[in-house]
């Protein structure tokens, strides 16, 4: 029962921070100068209709030399507006400076956005993580050995190495000089084709090389550590073979560890890299996102923003609620 | 019943006073006290890596100061027509290396061998290095290392004014140097307005009105050059549009038993239309003209392919980079610390308040903070805004850092001795805490500003923050531009602010484990 409890807490603060965080940057948003510019070959008076239609501004009217004026909408009550169309209708409004997608429905843009970006991180997840773990139980089974040794270079190489030259260099080595895969991911809506995966392959490759590094490090030391612990001699003592004993008793209490990372590492997949998605040119969330932000589509700033917020607020209580179903020696909340 | 050890009487002269200069007390220790940070360096240094990691970091931090003072170049410097010149060191060029002499591998067909061959000859530049070629059996391709330094040649024919031209005059003579070449007639030029205007086709061509030009190469296979020569006896029309002022020395050439002269210039629209080559005329103009100390066209690392230096932009960038780094470093330090000892020492309503306050404050995602900041900032300075950004969301760590070890030492007996005594609250926080604490602290410090290098390095590549409009440059922007220059070929304009990354994370890495284990007292004398 407590922990039904602690879950809960956890969730409604977690909940509370994203409400506090959300509102803080639609005032922050709201705060700024409505972009009530038309783009060429637009209508001004549609523009203006759209954003008095959005609830955005009133009282709308033509002044001298074809100027508009119009009255600005009490933020909090902009607010209000905002949510209960998110609440009743799931509109998050449409799309209006930013050109490619003008007038869509934002949330569609969005989704539509989405497959790429999950599909590279399941992708890398799916390889990283069986490696990695794999590397760092050889490690610790071969500690101080050359194998280890071998193993730790890499992982301080890669852990040293930045992403941005890491990928950088993949896309060099392997799309440039080798000419192995396209320089830039396809922009085919069909994502399981072949054409679509061979031209992800270097950009889960940089991706999945850190996360790798990373896994095996931490399974190294959490490993190490359970391996000298006094209930693994005593299941040694009382018959148990060596590969029995790390089977049975090490290697599951070294995953109490491990696996909630794994498991928050899951859930911000969603966000992906923004740098990755640069340089591979992937048709992704963070392309979108950092196009928003140069177009200054506020409510797209608004909609990623929020996603953004929530996928790493869920990764940090991923960890610790993980933590308490898996262990329960970890009486999460309890007094 | 006497034996020795049962003395029943032990006659009196036996007995002796003891000096009271014998007394024995406990004595001094003879070693040296070794403080906790003493102990802290004697570990420190007996870590390898991490002595290596801390040699490096303090290069690039010196490469970084002093860089920008060797280098005449400046982040704003750029010049198309020196765009991707790869790099050069006279040491290596002087010495006929192979290696970083400002060349690369041109793997061309004949005609474009012809080409560079025939600017060759006529600046007497080493465009083809040594001369040395080798051509494919089918006599199709021709490889080669290509100076990209002189290969550039004259680029399209540039129009100067007469001042300008009687300087350059001025300047031929004086130095012996050529920056003036004989132009070509108009009427005698390719047809092509992208040819026409290419001041390197200087020869006759076998067919003026195609789009690649074949160089016409007489029976020697010599090429013919095209120059707009005029006869000096006749006094004619033959030159009607400007009489050419010749360069001193220079006495024409014979042909027929008659006396000719080169045209130096041909007068068009504004001013004296030249044929000026590249090298020379760029070495003339910084000298002369601009006078910013820029002698002659050598980049270390190359140029992008706007024709920055990225020499320059690494060594302003860096130091960008570590100055912004250690600034926001103690920025937040100092507040970081005076947030968390309030809030680890006071502990209570105070302690939950300011928990959650840094708490939401700190789930705000860097990304965020930076946009909303660049939406209300507008036209501040984007340094500024990366500056606040990373103010508002890097002190919680070092506040929870701080805090932590508040935590650790508050109810130890030893500040519930000084409490006893009377100690004040600043006192007991700054006086007896926060010392024991400092190590720790310190060492999250040097671990964050890699880390800061690296997030200001991702926000530049993404172009979220441009620092070039603040005349400075950062290391993500040279990737960003590296990596457009995967495809012209050009690997060295990434590679040397990747390289510089790469030193940077490496060591700091290294360094920073070795701080850590050396504050770490537990540690002492495991190793001895």
């Amino acid at each position: 029962m407590y922990m039904f409890k602690y879950v809960m807490k956890r969730l409604g603060l977690m909940l509370f921070t994203f409400f506090i965080i959300f509102t803080m940057c639609f005032v922050l948003i709201k705060l700024l100068p409505i972009p009530t510019n038309a783009l060429p070959g637009q209508d001004p008076e549609i523009v203006m209709k759209t954003l008095e239609g959005r609830g955005w501004i009133t009282n709308i009217r033509e002044g001298e030399n074809g100027v508009w004026e119009y009255d600005r909408v009490p933020i909090l009550l902009q607010y209000g507006i905002y949510l209960k169309r998110i609440v009743t209708q799931g509109d998050f409004g449409i799309v209006t400076t930013y050109g490619e997608y003008l007038n869509m429905n934002i949330w569609e843009v969005f989704v539509s956005h989405l497959p790429p970006t999950i599909l590279i991180n399941i992708y890398s997840t799916l390889i990283g993580v069986p490696i990695g773990l794999g590397l760092g139980i050889l490690a610790a089974l071969k500690k101080n050995k050359w194998q280890d040794q071998l193993i730790n270079i890499f992982i301080i190489l890669l852990i040293s190495v930045p992403s941005i030259v890491l990928a950088l260099m993949i896309q060099y080595v392997f799309c440039f000089k080798l000419d192995w895969f396209p320089l830039m991911m396809s922009t085919s809506n069909e994502y399981f084709t072949w054409e679509v995966f061979h031209s992800m392959i270097p950009a889960v490759f940089a991706l999945c090389l850190g996360s790798i590094a990373g896994y095996a490090r931490y399974t190294r030391a959490e490993l190490s550590e359970v391996l000298t612990g006094e209930f693994m001699l005593l299941a040694r003592t009382k018959g148990l073979t060596k590969r029995q004993a790390i089977y049975r008793h090490a290697m599951r209490n070294s995953m109490v560890v491990i696996f909630p990372s794994i498991l928050s590492e899951f859930v911000s997949v969603l966000s992906g890299s923004l740098i990755i998605e640069k340089m591979f040119g992937i048709n992704g969330v963070g392309g979108l996102y950092l196009n928003s932000i140069t177009f200054q589509d506020y409510d797209f700033f608004m909609l990623l923003s929020g996603f953004y917020t929530l996928v790493s607020l869920t990764a940090g209580i991923v960890i610790d609620i993980s933590y308490g179903f898996i262990d329960p020696r970890i009486r999460m909340g309890a007094k | 019943m006497m034996d020795k050890y049962n003395l029943n009487d032990i006659p009196a002269e036996k007995f002796q006073f003891a000096q009271r200069t014998d007394l024995y007390h406990d004595s001094k220790f003879e070693t040296k006290p070794v403080s906790y940070f003493q102990g802290a360096f004697r570990r420190f240094s007996k870590n390898k890596g991490a002595v290596v990691g801390g040699i490096v970091i303090a290069i690039l931090v010196l490469f970084a100061i002093l860089a920008p003072f060797f280098t005449p170049f400046r982040p704003a410097y750029y010049d198309m027509v020196y765009a991707y010149v790869t790099p050069k060191n006279n040491l290596f060029a002087n010495a006929g290396i192979d290696f970083w002499d400002g060349c690369k591998e041109k793997n061309t067909n004949r005609i474009g061998f012809l080409k560079d061959q025939a600017l060759a000859a006529e600046t007497g530049r080493d465009i083809i290095k040594n001369g040395e070629y080798t051509v494919s059996e089918d006599g199709s391709n021709y490889t080669y290392r290509y100076d990209t330094y002189y290969g550039v040649g004259f680029g399209k024919y540039k129009i100067i004014s007469q001042a300008e031209f009687d300087d350059i005059q001025r300047y031929q003579d004086e130095t012996g140097r050529q920056v003036l070449y004989p132009v070509v007639k108009l009427a005698d030029r390719p047809t092509l307005e992208k040819n026409k205007y290419d001041a390197n086709i200087y020869y006759k061509v076998e067919n003026p009105s195609v789009s690649i030009l074949r160089p016409q190469v007489d029976a020697e296979g010599k090429i013919i050059p095209n120059y707009w020569k005029y006869d000096v006896t006749e006094e004619n029309n033959l030159i009607p549009e400007y009489n050419s002022l010749r360069i001193e020395g220079e006495d024409g050439i014979q042909e027929d038993g008659k006396q000719y002269y080169y045209a130096y210039g041909r007068k068009v629209d504004g001013g004296i239309e030249v044929r000026a080559e590249y090298y020379e005329y760029y070495t003339y103009q910084h000298n002369e003209v601009l006078k910013d100390g820029i002698e002659e066209p050598l980049f270390l690392f190359g140029t992008t392919q706007t024709g920055k230096d990225i020499f320059a932009c690494l060594a302003y960038g860096a130091r960008f980079s570590f100055i912004f780094a250690s600034v926001v470093a103690v920025v937040n330090f100092i507040v970081g610390v005076i947030w968390g000892s309030i809030s680890g020492y006071f502990g209570g309503k105070v302690d939950l308040f300011m928990e959650r306050f840094s708490e939401i404050l700190g789930s705000v995602p860097t990304i965020i903070v930076i946009t909303l900041l660049k939406y209300h900032m507008g036209t501040a300075s984007q340094a500024l805004v990366l500056f606040i950004a990373f103010f508002m969301t890097g002190w919680i760590g070092m506040a929870g850092r701080t805090r932590m070890q508040f935590y650790r030492f508050k109810n130890q007996e030893y500040v519930l001795a000084a409490r006893t005594l009377g100690a004040s609250d600043a006192r007991i926080m700054f006086k007896h805490i926060f010392p024991n604490g400092l190590g720790t602290i310190v060492t999250s410090v040097a671990l964050v500003i890699p880390s800061m290098i690296y997030s200001e390095t991702s926000f530049t590549y993404l172009g979220i923050i441009n620092l070039e409009a603040g005349n400075t440059t950062s290391v993500g922007t040279l990737i960003a531009a590296g990596q457009q220059s995967i495809t012209a070929n050009a690997g060295y304009v990434a590679l040397f602010p990747c390289a510089f990354l790469v030193l940077l994370m490496l060591s700091f890495n290294l360094f920073g484990n070795g701080l850590r284990d050396a504050f770490n007292p537990s540690l002492r004398g495991s190793e001895d």
